[in-house]
């Protein structure tokens, strides 16, 4: 039964660094398109409030 | 709960986390907040620039002359000197980001980001830079 679970703990363990992993090499595209449409409203002023407390608020 | 457990569930939860934290890109440094007002004050300026034609957003994230024409030739040098910097500060602006992210080599798919959302967000009238050439929202 012990043998069992560090095996699985193990398995869980490889799992959770592989996804961090996974996460910090991708271009992260979603995020990205979120921050060049704040940064877009902003300079252009697009939104009248649209400082950065605002955005960081509305998300 | 065997320690291994424990171990497991903390490595999850942490992972989890980190996921939730790359959910949006860091974007508050002092660099990018300085550049983002520069682009913001020089954007008064630029303004009646794009609605004439004289400029226009290219599909590579910069800012060209689209038609010198539509300003009077004496403005000819401000407005070329206009759209280098307001270049200089885009380009900035992508590089700093992707560092703000640890991610340096991150700078051009950010520059992609930017080009595609400035010219979908750019309002009727202004002159974009399409795959076949030069249009007008």
């Amino acid at each position: 039964m012990k043998r069992v679970s560090t095996r699985a703990a193990l398995v869980a363990l490889s799992l959770a660094i592989s996804g961090c992993v996974t996460i910090n090499i991708y271009f992260p595209a979603a995020a990205a398109e979120k921050a060049a449409d704040r940064i877009i409203d902003e300079v252009w002023q697009l939104k009248p409030d649209a400082a950065t407390k605002e955005g960081e608020r509305s998300r | 709960m065997s320690i291994q457990w424990k171990a497991a569930l903390a490595a999850v939860a942490l992972s989890v986390t980190l996921a939730q934290a790359q959910g949006n890109l860091e974007v508050n440094t002092p660099a990018i907040s300085a550049v983002k007002s520069s682009m913001a004050q020089r954007h008064a300026q630029l303004a009646p620039l794009y609605a004439s034609g004289a400029v226009g957003l290219k599909a590579d994230g910069s800012l060209a002359v689209h038609d010198a024409n539509a300003v009077p030739l004496a403005q000819r040098g401000k407005l070329n000197a206009l759209v280098a910097a307001e270049n200089g500060d885009r380009s900035t602006l992508y590089r700093e980001i992707a560092a703000a992210n640890g991610h340096p080599e991150w700078a051009d798919d950010i520059r992609r980001t930017f080009a595609q959302r400035w010219i979908d967000k750019a309002p009727a009238g202004w002159w974009v830079e399409s795959p076949g050439g030069w249009v007008r929202k």
